[in-house]
């Protein structure tokens, strides 16, 4: 059989590798916020007959109508992806009839997003609270679900931090995406967070289930072969529903679905892929792990993280 | 077996019902009084348009009261149909904002900013000083017209109070808090009046809400003009002012601004009355905006632009084909998929899953649902999550094959070993779509909201779909085909 435990402190190291450079990008540079939480001004247009100004006279004309902070993007097929900050309705109204005049052709708009900055940072407050209610919703739903069992306080703490990897590889992999795609963090990207963060809790108590039922049938087992038993048991039906089906849909999403989906659609489809490899690699072997009191051995050097 | 013809009954019903609901139709679906769009409601990330959310604008720590937000609501409905403007959908969001959606716009900047006007009309007395048209002046009306509660109003009402205070110096009289004071231009004239004028606060002769119709015509000169009726406590106050004013100026302001001022000729005992563009007359848009806004009556509390999106109609159309290719392409893989890893079983959960599909997309017009970019993601996904159940219960099925049970015994104790994990994670989905929701309907953000809204829907009718209809289609199958003795049918 197959012995995934006996090699979690490989998992364990593999998943620092996902998420500690993400990290380090987000304490250097920051995660690159969208104007949902910031506010500001999102101008996406495209020049059909002319090819598109330079970023540098999009950035001077927007300074003579008096708008600060620009940020000129290029994208292919002559797009341009310009942010600023707020400005009042009237200067908003001015900037493509100014862009007209200035550049000889009328930019089609693709979008154009205004978002004041009370509402930014509403969004960002409310988002915060989203994440912590989610986190919460989740932790009570566990203790529910393994009411019965022994130990359900540790199920819940394992499902948890299961939970926050899937997260926090997420975020990772949104800050690694931010400054070498562009890509931004907007409310679609927390909707996808928190989607991930849902489905996360879903895989766990699939396996946690088995690992219950498989307890009351082998009660003399070792608890490290009788979890790896449980898990190995799951793979199969793990890998079918989360891979096979959503990973699917979400995959024809990411290559087919268009620009305004895209992040969004691989954001899902890293996020769910993590809610199945934590149940398995991260959320049982950390039961192993509380279950045999390993952080006993943890400094004395017997064990280390890369064994 | 007797329970398995009802559940093929209840489904055979329910499919002819929802395949009925699902065909597209040019006319509204309706039975009796309930009504919905013939079509399925496509978002406006999908068909372009512009999404405007409006802040009441009071002090970011005044209370708005629910009542005035949807009066608001309201009138800026009545204001934008008023205006031709078709399919606009204005929705309270939140306890302070209003979220208008705007599908396929031509020009919805004006639009806006028609919309958004307070529409507080009133006749204002100026005495003897002419102001020009365009002049902003103060009143003593509050900005607010309606009898509106004081914490509402709060800001208008502060600046007002300063005013007096102001004018009460300059004129030195005394005056007991909260009476109205204003000096009358007539009464005490005051010399330094042309450069005072910003500060100056004058008699309002009458407002908006006095007024029983409005038309717009042309006068003799073929301009322009609004033609307005007054009720007849309206028709008294003006035949009153005017007959005590031949020769003063009579200003028409809307919102604080003068839309025009002329002289009071002769004494208007009949309630009639025009209002004219001033030295430059209103093109026929003006006329008719100004008309439209005077009709619905003014907003109960002020209005600002607090968050705009606009979708381009290339960009809608682009991301519409593009994710029904990807939903189908992503649907081909999964029936592969299904179809050679579990075969028979598989092969009855595609029809169950298209099952699925029919009856969800007809809840989504029935509800109705609009479908944003999210929300087709939030579709996919619980296609997927649908499947999911299947396949938990087919695994199942392969296990308690294996382990030696008859083909009958094998799929009843996979339907009841498979029922609590279905169950638990298909909860903790819903939790998080709730969560979901609430994080969207505050501030209108709509493509989270969609996202939830399809997710939850999702999830709830794939139980239903998983649980009765799955087991039905498979029953049928076994029974049908009378292969009960084959594993390898199971993929086992």
């Amino acid at each position: 059989m197959l012995n995934i435990l006996g090699k979690r402190y490989l998992f364990f190291a593999l998943s620092l590798v996902l998420i500690v450079p993400g990290l380090i990008v987000m304490a250097v540079m920051g995660l690159p916020l969208a104007i949902d939480f910031t506010g500001g001004l999102l101008l996406e247009v495209k020049f059909d007959t002319i090819a598109a100004p330079a970023p540098a006279d999009v950035i001077q004309l927007y300074e003579e109508l008096g708008i600060t902070n620009t940020n000129v993007q290029t994208s292919g097929d002559n797009i341009l992806i310009i942010r600023s900050s707020f400005v009042d309705d009237d200067t908003r109204a001015s900037i493509i009839s100014a862009m007209t005049e200035r550049f000889g052709a009328e930019p089609v708009v693709l979008r154009f997003d205004s978002v004041g900055p009370t509402i930014g940072q509403e969004v960002t407050s409310r988002a915060g609270l989203a994440v912590a209610v989610a986190a919460l919703g989740v932790i009570l739903y566990i203790t529910f679900a393994f009411r019965g069992i022994p130990h359900a306080f540790r199920y819940g703490v394992c499902a948890i931090i299961a939970m926050l990897h899937d997260g926090l590889v997420v975020l990772s992999i949104s800050a690694i995406g931010g400054h070498f795609f562009g890509w931004q963090i907007d409310s679609l990207f927390l909707t996808a967070l928190l989607t991930v963060i849902g489905f996360s809790v879903q895989d766990k108590i699939v396996v946690f289930d088995r690992i219950r039922e498989n307890s009351a049938i082998f009660r003399k087992l070792d608890f490290e072969k009788l979890a790896n038993h449980s898990i190995v048991q799951t793979l199969q039906r793990s890998i079918n529903t989360q891979l096979m089906t959503s990973e699917f849909m979400l995959l024809a999403l990411a290559l087919f679905g268009g620009v305004t989906l895209r992040e969004f659609a691989i954001i899902l489809l890293v996020g769910l892929f993590m809610g199945t490899y934590s149940s398995i690699f991260i959320a049982a072997p950390f039961l192993v792990v509380w279950e045999k009191r390993e952080w006993k051995t943890w400094f004395k050097g017997s064990k280390t993280a890369s064994a | 077996m007797s329970r398995r013809l009802v559940n093929i009954v209840l489904i055979v019903i329910l499919l002819g019902v929802a395949i009925w609901v699902d065909i597209p139709k040019e006319q509204p679906l309706k039975i009796g009084d309930f009504s919905r769009p013939g079509n399925l409601q496509l978002g406006l990330d999908l068909q372009g348009g512009l999404q405007v959310l409006l802040e009441a604008d009071v002090a970011a720590d005044a209370v708005v009261d629910a009542g005035q937000l949807e009066t608001a609501r309201q009138i800026l409905e009545n204001r934008a149909n008023g205006l031709g403007v078709s399919e606009v959908v204005f929705q309270v969001a939140g306890d302070r904002r209003i979220m208008g959606e705007f599908p396929g716009l031509k020009n919805p900047e004006e639009v806006v900013a028609t919309l958004k006007e307070t529409g507080q009309l009133e006749f204002v007395d100026l005495g003897d000083e002419y102001l020009p048209d365009g002049t902003v002046l103060k009143t003593e009306q509050n900005t607010s017209a309606a009898p509106a509660d004081p914490q509402a109003s709060a800001e208008p009402t502060l600046t007002t109070e300063e005013t007096i205070v102001k004018t009460v110096e300059a004129g030195r009289t005394a005056v007991a808090q909260g009476t109205l004071v204003v000096p009358d231009a007539e009464a005490t004239p005051q010399p330094a009046d042309a450069t005072a004028t910003p500060e100056k606060v004058y008699k309002t002769v009458m407002t908006g809400d006095k007024i029983k119709s409005i038309s717009v015509t042309t006068d003799a000169l073929g301009k322009y003009v609004v033609d307005f009726e007054l009720k007849d406590d309206g028709t008294a106050i003006f035949a009153d002012y005017t007959s005590k004013n031949v020769g003063k100026f009579l200003a028409i302001v809307l919102d604080k601004k003068i839309v025009s001022a002329p002289r009071v000729e002769s004494a208007i005992t009949e309630g009639r009355g025009q209002i004219s563009g001033g030295q430059n007359g209103f093109s026929y848009e003006e006329a008719n905006n100004l008309a439209i806004t005077l009709r619905y009556g003014s907003l109960p509390i002020p209005l600002k632009v607090v968050e705009t999106r606009v979708v381009g109609p290339t960009l809608g159309q682009d991301s519409l084909n593009k994710s029904i290719l990807a939903g189908l392409i992503g649907f081909l893989l999964v029936i592969l998929f299904m179809t050679i890893y579990y075969r028979l079983p598989g092969a009855i959960a595609i029809l169950a899953i298209i099952s699925y599909a029919v009856i969800t997309l007809a809840v989504y017009k029935l509800i109705p649902v609009t479908l944003t970019l999210p929300g087709i993601a939030g579709f996919l996904l619980s296609t997927g999550g649908a499947l999911d159940a299947n396949i938990l219960i087919f695994e199942r099925l392969k296990e308690e094959l294996r382990a030696g049970r008859t083909l009958k015994q094998a799929m009843d104790i996979s339907w009841k070993r498979a029922w609590p994990s279905i169950r638990d994670s298909n909860i903790a989905t819903l939790i998080t779509s709730a969560i979901l929701f609430w994080f969207g309907s505050a501030f209108g953000a709509s493509m989270v909201k969609g996202f939830a809204l399809t997710l939850a829907l999702g999830v709830a009718i794939s139980l239903f779909s998983a649980i009765v209809i799955t087991r039905t289609y498979l029953g049928l199958a076994v029974d049908g085909l009378k292969i009960t003795k084959t594993a390898r049918w199971y993929g086992a």
